[in-house]
């Protein structure tokens, strides 16, 4: 497909500035001309083929509602509309954030309550919202981290993180000055407890955990875990991007979690926009709250007001008060469940996970034999065995079945991993279609494996040369 | 409401085909005690109708005011109508990151696309495909001088944003660097006697903002040789992206990196978010800055495709020795972006040029009230500060009217009492500037 700069025709035009209706100075006369541009070099079309453009663009796109996508820790359930039409009130979308607060009692309060749900839901002490992404979330999660141990006057320069975490988690431990340690996983794919206890020392600030971990497993020995970190002094942290498996059922606070960071985008289904915006809110346990970030609303009153002054506080980890059109999403998404809808959600996305685990065993190889939570992990191993055929040919041969893909080699520690992540809004038929098609591929893999490995075919490009990308870097259009 | 599809039947079903009697058996992982009994004290559950009449009351409890006289970070501009509608096709919105490039062509070359435009306006040949907001690409590229120059030192002047140097202390200070930060001079810009003496051999970076926080334009061409002497690089950022359609590129005035807030493409103020982090670079960078980058190449058959590419930068990758941790971005917002700036096209100079005169104009008629005088000698675009006799009385009269006044300066700068910051974009009439001179004539 051409792109926009190929269509452009000098003099067309998709807009109309107004007239100037205030008398005009002569520029030149005001900004001095070395500071002034010549020219803009943008797409000159008209509407209806800037309208054409993107339209063709967003059909050659998949999303949640083209159809089925378990992407593993991605959370890709469905997004209510209605949601997306509450968000785009302009009482909620026109307000300027420095607005006096006389004009923005609506926004001020959907924020404090919405902070006050996530703690009751979390069983936190409380929240902060300006995180704009799940990592965001994370990295404001261990600044706090630093900051107790600062505050206290203690050194620790360590944080402990198991192999099978995101990257995003020792990514952020590094930004803040922290030397990463890996903790081995055990064979029933948990915190192998007597490592984490060989490395749990009184230099270590804490454990960033994952829970349920990324092979979608509860962390059985929790109770230990939490004992063995906290016995010297450090803070156990919760990526609670799995979030999604036990609302109404468990609460990371109760269960010993300092720090939690959330992706609204996932459990709370604001959708995620081709890969933002998102919204990572931190939640801490109540020795940790002044050092959240500022400004906070609080209430006085019937009134909401911001509180800028926090002397503790780590400070700001971006401007003004995060993504609060996400946080508008998320407020309407929990009034609309309730308490028993969020529960529902919760066991309907276990169930459907321990479904497709069920149905998959026989064909694929399943590395920890256990109930999972809401996802499930298989391996291609049975496959590579058997004719060769890996992971990504599996995963891209389900593009031609109409599916997009589950995630694929990760966690790293499952090798030629395939993570199936269902959710809860898909039904019993489509769960049945889906696994009929992983079926049918790994029959097309056995008798057919060429096939396999030349998928997609049905795809408006075939696969892509990912090397010379890499080797040979065009990341700004140039013309010939 | 819930948007669970399970009948009783499919759930027996499904419970029989795992072999359970209750789904609570699933969560027998869980520690019996840590086992919740009750159901969350939350609001009960409402219907789509509830729902939405409850959401529209609380917005109503929202004041928005056609006349917005504060930027200060976020501009009141108009939106075509395309930019709804486009970012409004689900296939776009309900899309996860485009890791399965054959199914996600029609994002990845969106933002290829966008990742040109910015490349372009911005005078640089690299733009990533997006950060959080403009203060948090301010401090990744701060932390990222520092990383690759291998020094610990960050100099940023006073006339950035309060906010955006709130986020690049933060920053530095959890990465262990020291941050200095120096005056700006009676015109408003960078006062070179001070950026001269501030540099040494250790400072990696150092930051400034054109228009800065005052709307005053920086003449980076008069410093870039002061700062490159040192071997430290320079970062150029903006608040207001609008202004990249009329004045010279930071990237054609020697910058290193250029940085800012997107939100004035396309996107809503949304009483401060999601925004759209810009993040450009010279060349020499690619294959160190953060964030994801959408590239061309071909496919088996030869045909030009997009993928996300060079990813061995990224934390998915390189875990704890990736230059960053972002892994979402901005996407929709920078979607927001293209089509805007595809559907104004080359009246994106006479978009900035209007801006222009409405401010000049604003500030020529405040000036002419008794006792208003300007803070700063230099050129500006749409943002401008005045000393004002009675400025938080000046506010308070045009918030009884429904009008948002300046922003006070002083809770930013305390040396700058009776300061106020305003703004004024296509979006004010003449008619509005000249009701809000009468407004405030007699105070």
């Amino acid at each position: 497909m051409e792109l926009i700069f190929e269509k452009s025709i000098p003099g067309r035009r998709a807009s109309s500035i107004p007239s100037c209706d205030v008398p005009e100075v002569p520029i030149d006369s005001i900004i001095d001309k070395s500071l002034l541009r010549d020219d803009v070099d943008l797409p000159e079309v008209a509407e209806v083929d800037l309208v054409r453009h993107y339209t063709q663009l967003s059909r050659r796109n998949f999303g949640v509602d083209v159809g089925f996508y378990p992407l593993g820790s991605c959370t890709m359930k469905y997004n209510p509309k209605i949601n997306e039409d509450i968000s785009r009130l302009s009482g909620f979308t026109s307000l300027h954030p420095y607005a006096p607060a006389g004009f923005s009692q609506g926004s001020l309060q959907l924020m404090y309550e919405l902070r006050k749900y996530l703690s009751e839901i979390f069983g936190m002490a409380d929240f902060a919202l300006q995180p704009a992404a799940g990592a965001h979330g994370e990295l404001t999660g261990v600044m706090v981290i630093k900051k107790y141990f600062e505050k206290r006057g203690e050194q620790r320069s360590k944080i402990l993180i198991p192999d099978a975490a995101h990257g995003t988690n020792p990514a952020s431990g590094a930004l803040c000055g922290y030397q990463v340690i890996t903790v081995r996983s055990n064979s029933e794919g948990g915190v192998d407890i007597k490592h984490l206890k060989e490395l749990m020392t009184d230099d270590v600030a804490g454990l960033m955990l994952t829970n349920p971990n990324t092979l979608g497993l509860f962390e059985k020995n929790i109770e230990k875990v939490a004992r063995i970190i906290h016995r010297r002094g450090g803070l156990l942290y919760c990526d609670g991007a799995n979030a999604n498996a036990f609302m109404g059922k468990t609460r990371p606070g109760e269960l010993g979690f300092d720090v939690i960071q959330l992706n609204l985008h996932k459990t709370f289904s604001t959708p995620h926009g081709c890969g933002g915006p998102g919204s990572g809110p931190l939640g801490v346990a109540k020795k940790l709250v002044k050092f959240l970030p500022v400004p906070v609303v609080v209430k006085k009153g019937k009134r909401f007001e911001w509180l800028y002054d926090c002397p503790d506080t780590i400070g700001r980890v971006r401007s003004f008060y995060g993504n609060f059109n996400v946080m508008v999403k998320a407020y309407a998404y929990i009034r609309s469940l309730g308490p028993e809808g969020l529960l529902r959600a919760s066991e309907m996305a276990v169930l459907n996970a321990n479904y497709i685990k069920e149905r998959l065993k026989p064909f694929y190889d399943l590395p920890y034999e256990r109930p999972c939570m809401h996802e499930c992990v298989f391996t291609g191993r049975k496959q590579v065995r058997e004719s060769g055929v890996h992971t990504s040919d599996i995963a891209k041969r389900l593009l031609d079945y109409g599916y997009h893909p589950p995630t694929i080699y990760f966690p790293l520690i499952a090798p030629e991993a395939i993570m199936i992540e269902p959710n809860e809004t898909e039904s019993l038929e489509t769960l049945d279609a889906f696994c009929e098609a992983m079926i049918a591929i790994a029959g097309e893999a056995r008798d057919n494996p060429e096939l396999v490995k030349s998928a997609p075919l049905t795809t408006v490009v075939k696969r892509l040369d990912e090397v010379k990308a890499a080797r040979e870097p065009d990341v700004c259009w140039k013309p010939r | 409401m819930d948007y669970v599809p399970h009948t009783e039947d499919d759930v027996k079903k499904m419970m029989e085909a795992i072999g359970i009697r209750s789904v609570d058996e699933l969560f027998t992982d869980v520690p019996e005690k840590y086992r919740l009994r009750d159901l969350l004290k939350l609001p009960p559950s409402l219907s789509e109708q509830d729902l939405s009449l409850m959401m529209r009351d609380l917005a109503s409890r929202n004041s928005a005011p056609r006349i917005i006289l504060t930027g200060a970070g976020a501009y009141y501009h108009y939106i075509p109508a395309v930019v709804g509608h486009i970012i409004s096709r689900s296939e776009f919105y309900t899309a996860y990151t485009p890791y399965q490039a054959e199914i996600s062509q029609g994002i990845l070359q969106a933002i290829y696309e966008y990742q040109t435009m910015i490349a372009r306006l911005t005078g640089m040949q690299v733009a990533n495909a997006s950060m959080y907001d403009g203060a948090s690409a301010m401090a990744e590229a701060a932390v990222l001088s520092a990383k690759t120059l291998n020094r610990n030192r960050i100099v940023m002047v006073k006339s950035i944003h309060p906010e955006y140097r709130q986020v690049v202390r933060t920053y530095c200070w959890s990465n262990g660097y020291e941050c200095i930060e120096i005056d700006f001079g009676t015109s408003g810009q960078v006062d070179m006697e001070s950026l001269q003496s501030a540099l040494d051999d250790n400072t990696a970076a150092v930051l400034v903002q054109s228009p800065n926080f005052f709307g005053i334009i920086e003449n980076i061409a008069a410093f870039e040789s002061i700062v490159h002497e040192k071997g430290t690089l320079l970062v150029s950022g903006f608040t207001e992206a609008t202004s990249l359609g009329i004045l010279r590129s930071a990237g054609e005035m020697g910058a290193d990196f250029v940085v800012g807030e997107g939100q004035s493409f396309g996107n809503p103020l949304n009483f401060g978010g999601p925004y759209l982090g810009i993040f450009a670079s010279t060349n020499k960078f690619l294959r160190k800055i953060p964030g994801r980058l959408a590239g061309a190449t071909v496919d088996r058959e030869g045909k030009r495709g997009f993928v996300l590419t060079l990813q061995t930068r990224e934390q998915h990758i390189r875990r704890e020795k990736a230059t960053s941790n972002i892994c979402s971005n901005e996407a929709l917002c920078a979607l927001a972006a293209a089509v805007y700036l595809a559907s104004l096209g080359k009246n994106l100079k006479k978009l900035a040029e209007l801006n222009l005169q409405k401010a000049h104009y604003l500030r020529n008629r405040l000036l002419e009230l008794k006792g208003w005088e300007a803070l700063f000698s230099g050129p500006f675009y749409n943002e401008f500060a005045l000393r004002v006799p009675g400025a938080k009385e000046v506010n308070r009269r045009l918030e009884s009217k429904g009008i948002i006044g300046g922003r006070e300066l002083e809770k930013d700068y305390p040396e700058l009492k009776n300061g106020l910051l305003f703004c004024a974009t296509e979006m004010l009439t003449k008619e509005d500037m000249d009701r809000v001179i009468s407004l405030v004539r007699d105070i």
